[in-house]
């Protein structure tokens, strides 16, 4: 992979910012005022887990051991190596690698593609065992009546979270798109930096969930 | 000001022509102009549905519609002026139109995100109000489980379309916070911005904290809905009073949305029309955070008597009376800052002072609903309708007529006809108090909310609080018709026709594409009314 | 009498018509000053008539209330009209340059947060009153359904839209849904409690007025949400005991009773009469229970006197009201929720020393019955 250095140098700033540096603060703080945003959103889950799981410990005891913990596991790995690939685009962003920009977006959007397909197969096999949410779980092994509670807060979180996996991807390929149009140099990469911060948000969330979901038990 | 000769020129009014130039503008000011326009439109609507439960209400017995009808019909008519209405209403129409201009700024931080909320709003508004021809929703705006979960209709497109809105709400917050820290104006520091900024700061925080808490409480009663997840659902074990947390961690906090904006226009209007720097400058900038913050931390004040606790209510009836006390400053600093001026009763001024007036009576009852035993008895009757009524229609609504009468001269370079802006105003006032007085008397009787049929000891006070309805009524449609005339008929403004200290006020009526033919320099602060007091006055820009 | 003073309603209508515009807010606050003179009258005008003693004391709190809204009334608006009249921009006359003043500023805010917590105290001890219910209270078990009230008795009687309770005796009402929330009001007892599918919530009173006690159901609930109306009968001692013979006399009691109220609504469901003779069966409610106990089985695991069943299940001897710790260390106190919960879903808390076998009996146990079988093993003391 050749890593050409882009010379766009004409980045022009928008007309109501003094330089392309405020312009690039300006934007990142708006990124963490988003992130601050979805921490609150994961965060009514998270006070929903923790209500639910106060009053029945067993049931999350019992209910998690129907978790796959190596396919999580699997997951966990899979998404922090991506969260290094995708440091990697950031830091050829800033030096203009056009090349290594595209690999290492291409390499953590795979590795998506890894984890989505991974949480397919975790879901089918719920599925096939009529392991669903609330009022449609059908299974008979999990004797605890109020189980079906776990596995909704299971499909609804770790569901949303693959909604912000799948939301991810398409940035890598509209990020891929403007790398090829030669729209990013070291003086204008702040999509990708601003692509990145999300997606290492994505992960934290993941590295959050894995435990609560699969190693309660 | 020097540029009233250019003002004749180029204004973002007429800088790009057609209807494509303004569905595709970036410019904050078309933005504003936009949403200002939807959210009449909605307030219409919602009105409509508003004098309908009135007319149904005007009798014991049913009226006019059947009991199903009338729920859908209250359920719109709060769903539309909560989430359509008031909370656009003042930060996004005329934040997204004053708030760059009074920072010095040529833009908000990002326009295209800036059009894109509102689109967002608008695609959110349409998919709700769809709802109204696929068999409608009958939950009530608070979308309580689980009879949000049985009953039939279309509850998931009003709660998907209130899911879409919350973002357009919290990509505005978004904006407007680094549009406040990144572009003010050279000179602008914090201690000299607005306090109409500074309300709005404490608005965008609220925004982007309490948003995505109604989001997923909303997604989660969809899931409810399609899934039969049970997180909220008693027949699956889950719990139908984690909803009502859920629901008003936000939507308690979403009535300082609906405030904290009004009570900014309010600190810009009075000084203006007292001639007089506003009384307690710090305070009001404090206060306006101290509301946010406790904001967060009174939610559990709507649920006394849902089985949360004794320990709950203590906690949270103790922190609700702590939002008395800001809110109090506020209100005595706008009356000191009237002490020794020079009054002059224009229609914004007029507004303010109705709001003073109707808000005073929204927070003070405020009070008798943050008492634990006296909530019991009042809460779910109509003692509570007339106490928000009264902060969010006295106070919202008065603060955003107050501000579009105040800013008008700026949006369309012309004045409004004051002789209307003034009858309009007494129509409303007296109106508004006559529909909503009655009711805190036949709540504090016991007079249930959301009933279609009552019984007829109450009979006397509903009929004049139906017969106010139509005063109130008469009101908003003379202002409309009044700021419609003054559109063609108003003699034309000034740059600054009141003689304000905001920057503004700096540019030409209404401003160019740009909003500011030089870049604004401040030099103090903008309550510097020193020439009327015989002192000489540093020039605020 | 049934609910307020009539007259004193209309009144007041006439002062509220009478002022439009300005004169508005005037007129406004002399209505407080005479919503807060009532406290010398018997009842509060403008409010429900006081029937309880918790009443008296809630409406004590609420005429300061109203005061004290009227003074900061008049002085906010008071000073800003004022100051309009006064200041009121005049050719040559100069404004004063006040940006702020730190010993006022200080008053006005420390001021409000002493009163604040004045009334948050006073608040919290009604409150307090409110919802602790004494222990001799005569329990009444509430069904609250799409849309009706239905009250089980511990005679095992059970009436609909109106429920009959002695005159200067406590009674908890202990209340659950059987589809979406509700709220059980009485106006003139000053009391309210959502009613929550799937748990139980109570609210106390004790009436210390003979007659008809209108209740509202206050969470909305759908289409007749405004028709889920119901009656307290508060009865004095002598109609009270020919209630609980279920004699014929009755009737007469409810009218002597019905004599004192004012007006009688037109909305009344079931008429009191016709109530009685249908809901009078042979057995009291802990028979009922007892009864439900042997014939769903529970007798087979759990002993209704303290023996043990071989290690199956606790006896239920003395177990209401029990503190007793679960197989996670977990305390429990043996209430409504936890005995319904333990029919319902049994391996939700599991007793320590017991192992998790109990079926579950979700679906099998009717409210009705859920509420037998709970007021039997109350009786097991």
């Amino acid at each position: 992979m050749s890593s050409t250095h882009i010379t766009t140098g004409g980045y022009q700033h928008a007309h109501h910012y003094k330089s392309a540096g405020d312009e690039f603060e300006a934007s990142k703080q708006g990124m963490w005022l988003f992130m601050v945003t979805e921490v609150l959103m994961f965060g009514g889950l998270f006070v929903a887990y923790t209500m639910f799981r106060a009053m029945y410990p067993e049931m999350f005891h019992e209910a998690s051991k129907h978790l796959a913990v190596n396919l999580g596991l699997t997951n966990t790995i899979i998404l922090i190596t991506s969260s290094l690939t995708m440091v990697l685009a950031v830091i050829a962003s800033q030096k203009g690698q056009k090349g290594r920009i595209l690999l290492h977006l291409g390499l953590t959007f795979l590795l998506s593609c890894g984890f989505l397909v991974v949480k397919y197969f975790e879901y089918s096999g719920k599925i096939h065992h009529g392991i669903l949410p609330g009022g449609l779980f059908t299974n008979t092994e999990i004797t605890h009546p109020k189980a079906p509670l776990f596995f909704s807060l299971y499909y609804v979180m770790t569901g949303i979270h693959a909604f912000h996996v799948i939301v991810g991807m398409g940035l890598m390929v509209w990020l891929a798109v403007r790398t090829m149009r030669n729209e990013f140099s070291p003086a204008f990469y702040t999509p990708v930096e601003l692509v990145g911060f999300y997606w290492h948000f994505v992960d934290m969330v993941w590295i959050f969930l894995f435990p609560l979901m699969y190693l309660v038990g | 000001m020097a540029h009233t000769a250019v003002a004749h020129g180029d204004n973002y009014l007429n800088h790009s022509h057609g209807m494509m130039s303004w569905l595709k503008t970036l410019d904050h000011k078309r933005i504003g102009l936009m949403y200002l326009f939807t959210v009449l439109g909605y307030f219409l609507i919602g009105g409509l549905f508003a004098l309908l439960i009135r007319l149904e209400l005007m009798f014991p017995g049913q009226t006019l519609i059947d009991p199903n009808t009338y729920n859908k019909v209250f359920t719109y008519h709060g769903a539309i002026m909560v989430f359509m209405v008031i909370i656009p209403a003042i930060p996004a129409a005329l934040g997204n139109f004053v708030l760059p201009m009074m920072l010095g700024a040529k833009d908000v931080a990002f326009p295209r995100l800036n059009l894109a909320s509102y689109y967002i709003y608008v695609f959110g508004a349409l998919f709700a109000t769809s709802a109204l021809f696929f068999g409608g929703a009958d939950t009530g705006w608070t979308f309580y489980t689980p009879y949000s979960i049985r009953t039939s209709g279309a509850v998931i497109s009003v709660i998907f379309g209130a899911f879409i809105m919350g973002f357009s709400s919290i990509l505005t917050g978004l904006n407007f916070i680094v549009t406040i820290h990144k572009l003010r104006a050279p000179g602008l520091s914090w201690a000299r911005l607005p306090l109409f900024i500074w309300a709005s700061y404490a608005t965008s925080i609220i925004q982007i904290l309490a948003t995505p808490v109604l989001a997923i409480t909303l997604l989660l009663l969809i899931f409810e809905r399609v899934f039969q997840v049970g997180i909220f659902d008693p027949k699956i074990g889950g719990d139908p009073v984690l909803f009502q947390h859920f629901f008003w961690f936000y939507s308690h906090p979403a009535v300082y949305i609906m405030i904290l904006p009004p009570m900014g226009v309010i600190s810009e209007v009075i000084p203006v029309f007292s001639r007089k720097p506003i009384f307690g400058y710090k305070a009001i900038a404090y206060s306006s955070f101290g509301i946010a913050l406790i904001a967060f931390v009174v939610w559990g004040h709507h649920l006394f008597v849902s089985g949360q606790g004794e320990l709950a209510n203590f906690v949270f009836s103790l922190l609700t009376m702590l939002v008395a006390v800001p809110t109090g400053v506020k209100v005595f600093s706008w009356v000191g800052t009237m002490y020794k001026g020079s009054i002059r009763l224009n229609a914004p001024m007029l507004y303010a002072l109705g709001f003073l007036q109707l808000f005073t009576i929204g927070g003070l009852t405020g009070v008798f609903l943050a008492t634990l035993a006296i909530d019991v008895h009042l809460t779910d009757t109509y003692f509570v309708i007339a106490h928000f009524h009264y902060v969010m229609v006295g106070g919202a609504l008065m603060g955003l007529l107050a501000g579009m009468h105040y800013w008008f001269p700026k949006m369309t370079g012309k004045m409004y006809l004051e002789k209307g802006a003034r009858i309009s105003f007494w129509w409303i006032l007296a109106g508004f108090n006559i529909t909503f007085f009655p009711q805190f008397i036949v709540g504090a009787q016991g007079m249930p909310r959301r009933y279609h049929d009552y019984l007829p000891e109450f009979s006397t006070l509903n009929l004049l609080s139906t017969v106010g309805s139509w005063f109130l009524a008469i009101g908003f449609f003379w202002a409309a018709i009044n700021l419609w005339r003054s559109l063609k008929l108003g003699e034309k403004a000034g740059d600054n026709p009141w003689n304000a200290l905001t920057l503004e006020w700096q540019s030409p009526s209404p401003p160019p594409h740009e909003n500011f033919l030089v870049e604004p320099v401040v030099t103090t602060w903008p309550y510097e009314y020193k020439a009327e007091a015989g002192l000489t006055p540093v020039r605020p820009w | 009498m049934s609910f307020g003073v009539r007259q004193f309603r209309v009144e007041m209508k006439m002062k509220t018509m009478s002022n439009k515009s300005r004169s508005g807010l005037m007129s406004a606050a002399m209505m407080a000053i005479l919503l807060s003179a009532g406290a010398a009258f018997a009842n509060t005008p403008g409010l429900p008539i006081r029937a309880t003693e918790v009443a008296t004391q809630w409406d004590a709190l609420y005429n300061f209330l109203v005061g004290l809204s009227v003074f900061f009334f008049i002085l906010v608006v008071g000073a800003m009209l004022y100051f309009v009249k006064e200041y009121r921009a005049k050719p040559g006359v100069k404004t004063k340059y006040i940006a702020d003043h730190h010993l006022l500023e200080g008053l006005w805010t420390f001021i409000p947060f002493v009163l604040l917590m004045v009334i948050f105290v006073w608040g919290y001890a009604v409150y307090d009153k409110m919802i602790s219910a004494p222990s001799n209270a005569m329990e009444i078990r509430v069904i609250g359904k799409q849309w009706l009230w239905q009250f089980q008795y511990d005679d095992g009687r059970s009436t609909i839209n109106e429920v009959y309770v002695p005159v200067n005796q406590p009674v908890k009402l202990v209340m659950t849904s059987t589809d979406v929330l509700h709220s059980f009001f009485i106006p003139n007892f000053r009391v309210k409690q959502d009613v929550v599918p799937g748990m139980y919530s109570s609210v106390w009173f004790e009436a210390t007025v003979p007659g008809k006690h209108q209740v509202f159901c206050t969470e909305y609930c759908g289409a007749a949400h405004s028709q889920m109306l119901a009656q307290v009968i508060a009865l004095d001692s002598e109609d009270w005991e020919n209630w609980k013979r279920g004699k014929k006399i009755l009737a007469e009691g409810i009218r002597k009773a019905g004599e004192a109220a004012a007006v009688q609504s037109d909305k009344t469901v079931a008429s009191a009469a016709a109530a009685i003779p249908a809901t009078h069966p042979q057995l009291t409610l802990v028979e009922q229970g007892k009864a439900q106990f042997q014939a769903k089985g529970c007798i087979a695991c759990h002993t209704p006197d303290g023996s043990s069943r071989g290690g199956m299940g606790p006896t239920l001897k003395g177990v209401f009201g029990s503190h007793s710790e679960m197989i996670n260390g977990a305390k429990v106190v043996a209430d409504e929720n936890y005995i319904r919960e333990s029919i319902e879903n049994p391996t939700a808390k599991i007793k320590k020393g017991f192992n998790p076998v109990m079926p579950t009996f979700k679906g099998q146990v009717s409210a009705t019955e859920m509420n037998a079988l709970i007021a039997y093993i109350k009786s097991l003391k």
